[in-house]
C-alpha cells in the first residue's frame, strides 16, 4: 500500500491519538484561559502580559500551539482528502489538493514559530 | 398512494428522472415496499429492481426509501410513507446499472480486502476446532450481517473514499474474525488496518447503526478494532 506522505504522522493509528491527545491539550488549555478571563472582570494589560511572564504559562501556550498544529493538520488532512480527490473532480484534484495541503502545513508552522517569538521575544 | 421511483438506463436515458406512479393498494392493506415495487412493475415492467427471499435474509433489496436505507421487503410503507407519498432510490453513492440496481463492486472489494475467512496456523484436529460457549458468544452480533451495504452505502466517508475506507460492513466482518477465538492471524488482520484509511475514516457518524435492518452495530465494532490497535501498539 502506498503511504500517505501529507498526513500528519503517516499512520492512521498515531494520527487517531495525536488528536484526542491534542484535544485535551487544547480543551485544558482553553478552560483554564477562560477561568482566568472570568475571575479577572476588570483585566488590564499588565495582569495579562503578567501572566504570559510565567514559565509555566509560556510552556503551556507553546504545547497549546503544537497542539493547535497537529489537531488541525489532521483534521484539514482528512477533509482534503474527502473532498479534493479524484473521485469527486477528476484528475485535476491533485494539483488543488496537493497545494492546499502545503499551504495549510506551512500556515500552521507559522503560527507556531510566531507564537515562539511573541512568548520569548523581549517587549 | 403516489410512489417516485429512480429510473435511469445508461443506455436511452441522458440523466437520471424520477418517475411517478400511482398505485392502489390492495385493501388498504399495510404491504411492504417491496410489493409496492411489484405493483408499479405491473404498470411499467421495464422497471429494474434486486430482489430475492423477500423475507429480509438474502440483502438484495437494500435501497433508499424517503431517504432512509432498508430493505424493501421488511419495511411496510407504513414506515417510511409520508403524506401518501414515497421516494424510492437506489443505494446512495454506488454507480447505477440500471433503476434500483447498483455496481456493488467496490463494496465487494473491501470486504474481500478484510480476508473474511477463518486464518488458522495450528494443525488440523481430527475432527473440528472446537470453541467455548462463552468465545462463541463474542460472535453474536456479528456474523449476522447479510451484506445488504445498507450501512455503507448510508455512510458519508465510504461516499468519499469507497476505494480506501473499508466501510461498516467490512470492518463489522474483519471485528467478526478478529474476535474470533479461533482465528490465529489476529497480528496481521490488524497490520492491515492502521493506515489512516481502512478504519480511522470512521468519523462516528453512526448512520450506519441507524439503517442495520438486522440491528447490529458496526460503530461498537469499529471502536473495539480501534481498542485492539490501540492496545498492541502501546
Amino acid at each position: 500500500m502506498v503511504k500517505q506522505i501529507t498526513s500528519f504522522s503517516r499512520n492512521g493509528l498515531l494520527d487517531w491519538l495525536y488528536q484526542r491527545i491534542s484535544a485535551i491539550v487544547l480543551g485544558a488549555y482553553f478552560v483554564f484561559l477562560a477561568y482566568f478571563i472570568g475571575s479577572h472582570p476588570n483585566l488590564t494589560f499588565g495582569q495579562w502580559s503578567g501572566l504570559f511572564d510565567h514559565l509555566v504559562m509560556k510552556i503551556a501556550t507553546l504545547l497549546a500551539l503544537i497542539a493547535f498544529l497537529v489537531h488541525t493538520w489532521i483534521g484539514l488532512w482528512t477533509i482534503a482528502t474527502d473532498y479534493i480527490t479524484e473521485r469527486m473532480m477528476g484528475d485535476k484534484a491533485i494539483w488543488i489538493r496537493l497545494p492546499v495541503q502545503v499551504l495549510y502545513s506551512v500556515m500552521l508552522s507559522v503560527l507556531v514559530i510566531w507564537g515562539i517569538v511573541i512568548l520569548w521575544g523581549g517587549h | 398512494m403516489k410512489a417516485n421511483i429512480y429510473r435511469y438506463d445508461p443506455e436511452k436515458d441522458s440523466k437520471p428522472y424520477m418517475q411517478e406512479f400511482d398505485i392502489e393498494i390492495p385493501d388498504n392493506k399495510d404491504i411492504m415496499v417491496l410489493d409496492l415495487l411489484h405493483l408499479a412493475k405491473e404498470q411499467d415492467s421495464s422497471l429494474s429492481f434486486r430482489r430475492s427471499c423477500r423475507e429480509g435474509v438474502c440483502g438484495s433489496d437494500g435501497m433508499s426509501m424517503n431517504g432512509t436505507n432498508g430493505l424493501a421487503c421488511i419495511t411496510p410503507i407504513s414506515a417510511v410513507a409520508k403524506n401518501n407519498k414515497i421516494d424510492i432510490r437506489p443505494l446512495t453513492g454506488m454507480p447505477i446499472i440500471k433503476d434500483l440496481v447498483v455496481d456493488m463492486s467496490l463494496f465487494y472489494k473491501q470486504y474481500e480486502k478484510i480476508k473474511p475467512y477463518l486464518i488458522n496456523d495450528q494443525p488440523e484436529p481430527a475432527i473440528e476446532r472446537l470453541q467455548s460457549p462463552e468465545d462463541r458468544e463474542k460472535l453474536d452480533g456479528l456474523y449476522e450481517c447479510i451484506l445488504c451495504a445498507c450501512c455503507s452505502s448510508s455512510c458519508p466517508s465510504f461516499w468519499w473514499n469507497p476505494d480506501k475506507f473499508i466501510g461498516p460492513a467490512g470492518l463489522l466482518q474483519s471485528y467478526r474474525f478478529l474476535a474470533d477465538s479461533r482465528d490465529t492471524a489476529t497480528s496481521e488482520r490488524l497490520k492491515d488496518l492502521e493506515d489512516p484509511f481502512s478504519v480511522f475514516r470512521c468519523r462516528g457518524i453512526v448512520n450506519c447503526v441507524n439503517v442495520c435492518p438486522k440491528g447490529l452495530n458496526p460503530t461498537k465494532a469499529i471502536g473495539k478494532i480501534k481498542s485492539m490497535l490501540l492496545n498492541k501498539a502501546t
